[in-house]
């Protein structure tokens, strides 16, 4: 499983009053709990307050860089800022993300091929979110032929099925969780697949449980990758123990350990 | 249309281990031997790097063996009666390129000779064969746990492979051959849960898990051979796909294994459609190696010298199609 985490957000307290008095410690500290706690990767996003995301998301990209070599996932729906991200990105990088929509492919597949980034394309356009899996797989045939046509390599690329809070929308997850498997069916070589994890639990009581009981149910669908908290251990722990059941890991009395060792 | 091989792409590496340390690094030996460091299933030269190739130990022990066939006493003649004299005919006419120092005569039924006895024969033997050494234990625990301590501590420096820890008994020697600076040898009993166990408890001591060998403990042909295979086949898959935890190099102790084997051993009198018990037995023991170097040995302890020279020259074989 590849791991997102999601905590270097501007819509987290910490996070926006750090970018706002320009205070690295506090990213840095953040970047280095989530690595130590499993994460492969790190998620950027300057949030809603920054009036310059252009050049925030290079200072929170300098100031993990400084600390930390994991790739780094630019999340910003603005094609402008992800592409200003970009060029402050020392390693292997994931854009995050593209929408099925052409305005958007047209400019992110491309560059995501030129940085030799993998690629999030949710299953989502203008026309709004899909509300059963045969809308997501229309949307992820599109993105899939998208990568195609400009040669973008479709393994790099991370389907996303558009996780909706189960108090919004218990009917479809089902559906969500169909899309996860066949999406793989699209092409061959076959594209991945990634969620957004927290949204599952958005306006619930109980989210820990929830986040973890989905990811565990998603991991089972075939789930590749997810943007999650890492540092929320009974989530990572429900995530090892999914992945032993299914083999991927060789069973030993300290296999949490083990994983985390890795 | 033109063929094309599926290439697989693997992740992670086997752990390169060096065994031995010259004068410039601090030690006496004359080599160094290294093994791991592959990036790929054994001999798949196309799909990754195989930096080294399987090596073969020349079993050596600290006393007369007891139980070992005439086939094999033959072979080192009145050698066998003098561990130095052993040790300097497999370096000198059989061109060991490093030696197992088995000490069974510290077994309390084989002479249970003293900590002070063996550390001092393991300094002197230092000085007899300047080829790499890797040091065994009697398998008595409490005996092994005195015993070699202080053999590590004799041969500090050299950068031996020593062992064998266990699951209930790896404290002691995991902290020895951290202190003395050697590699150490994990047993698992052809487990491959234990093995990944007991290289994480090694490894919480301190020791890197680039210091670790895995003996997978195995069986000869015809006695759980293929068992074997399967558990380190699957070690050396979860390895290759990123799981450092099981990414150490194998050892296997072919010699011990083979000749064990009524096959092995059994005179053309007792089963006269079997052939002569004087190439049987290195057949056996040669035929075990081959199997295993297949599925990923990285050191193989041996012990009838045409055995060992059939496998080297399989290794050769196979190593010339890089």
């Amino acid at each position: 499983m590849f791991i997102i985490g999601e905590l270097i957000n501007g819509m987290y307290a910490n996070i926006a009053k750090a970018i706002k008095e320009k205070n690295k410690s506090i990213v840095q500290k953040c970047a280095l709990e989530q690595i130590k706690a499993g994460a492969d990767a790190l998620d950027v996003n300057c949030g809603p307050a920054s009036k310059e995301p252009s050049s925030d998301i290079q200072w929170l990209i300098e100031a993990i860089q400084e600390v930390a070599s994991v790739s780094l996932s630019l999340d910003s729906s603005k094609p402008k800022v992800i592409e200003s991200g970009l060029k402050a990105v020392k390693n292997k990088v994931i854009i995050n993300s593209t929408t099925a929509d052409s305005d958007k492919l047209d400019i992110l597949v491309p560059l995501a091929k030129k940085y030799n980034a993998k690629l999030i394309g949710l299953t989502i356009s203008s026309k709004g979110i899909p509300q059963n899996k045969d809308q997501r797989l229309e949307l992820a045939a599109t993105i899939v032929a998208s990568c195609l046509d400009n040669g973008f390599p479709v393994e790099e690329l991370y389907l996303d099925p558009i996780v909706m809070p189960v108090n919004v929308a218990q009917a479809e997850m089902r559906d969500i969780l169909e899309s996860i498997r066949e999406f793989r069916i699209i092409s061959d070589p076959p594209p991945k697949s990634i969620v957004g994890l927290s949204n599952v639990s958005q306006g619930a009581s109980a989210r820990s449980l929830i986040n973890r009981t989905f990811l565990v149910m998603a991991i089972s669908f075939g789930l590749d990758a997810a943007i999650l908290d890492p540092c929320d251990s009974e989530l990572m722990d429900a995530l090892i123990s999914a992945e032993l059941i299914l083999n991927k890991q060789i069973y030993c009395d300290s296999y949490l350990d083990a994983y985390r060792k890795k | 249309m033109a063929k094309e091989l599926m290439i697989e792409k693997w992740s992670g590496y086997v752990n390169e281990i060096s065994i031995g340390a010259t004068k410039e690094e601090g030690g006496s030996r004359s080599n160094v031997i290294k093994i791991g460091g592959q990036k790929t299933l054994p001999f798949l030269f196309s799909e990754g790097a195989i930096p080294h190739k399987p090596v073969i130990a020349f079993e050596v022990w600290d006393t007369q063996p007891i139980d070992w066939p005439n086939e094999l006493l033959m072979a080192y003649g009145e050698t066998v009666k003098d561990p130095f004299d052993w040790a300097e005919k497999c370096v000198k006419d059989f061109s060991a390129a490093i030696v197992c120092i088995k000490l069974a005569g510290a077994h309390p039924d084989l002479g249970d000779k003293t900590a002070d006895q063996e550390a001092k024969f393991i300094g002197q033997l230092l000085k007899k064969v300047d080829v790499p050494v890797i040091i065994l234990g009697c398998g008595d625990d409490a005996k092994d746990n005195v015993v070699l301590p202080a053999c590590c501590e004799a041969a500090r420096g050299e950068k031996c492979l020593v062992g064998s820890a266990v699951q209930d008994n790896y404290k002691t020697l995991t902290a020895a051959a951290l202190a003395d600076g050697h590699n150490i040898i994990a047993d698992s009993p052809i487990d491959i849960n234990i093995a990944k166990q007991l290289n994480i408890l090694i490894s919480d001591m301190g020791m890197p898990l680039e210091r670790i060998v895995i003996n997978p403990t195995i069986g000869a042909l015809g006695y759980g051979l293929e068992y074997a295979y399967s558990i380190m086949e699957r070690a050396r898959l979860a390895a290759l796909s990123g799981d450092k935890t099981v990414a150490s190099p194998f050892f296997c102790l072919v010699g011990q294994e083979s000749w064990r084997a009524k096959e092995a051993k059994a005179s053309i009198t007792e089963f006269p459609s079997w052939g002569p018990e004087s190439e049987r037995g290195i057949m056996w023991e040669a035929i075990t190696a081959t199997a295993l170097i297949q599925a990923g040995a990285d050191i193989l302890v041996m012990r009838h010298p045409k055995a060992i020279e059939k496998v080297n020259k399989y290794i050769e074989d196979l190593m010339d199609n890089r």
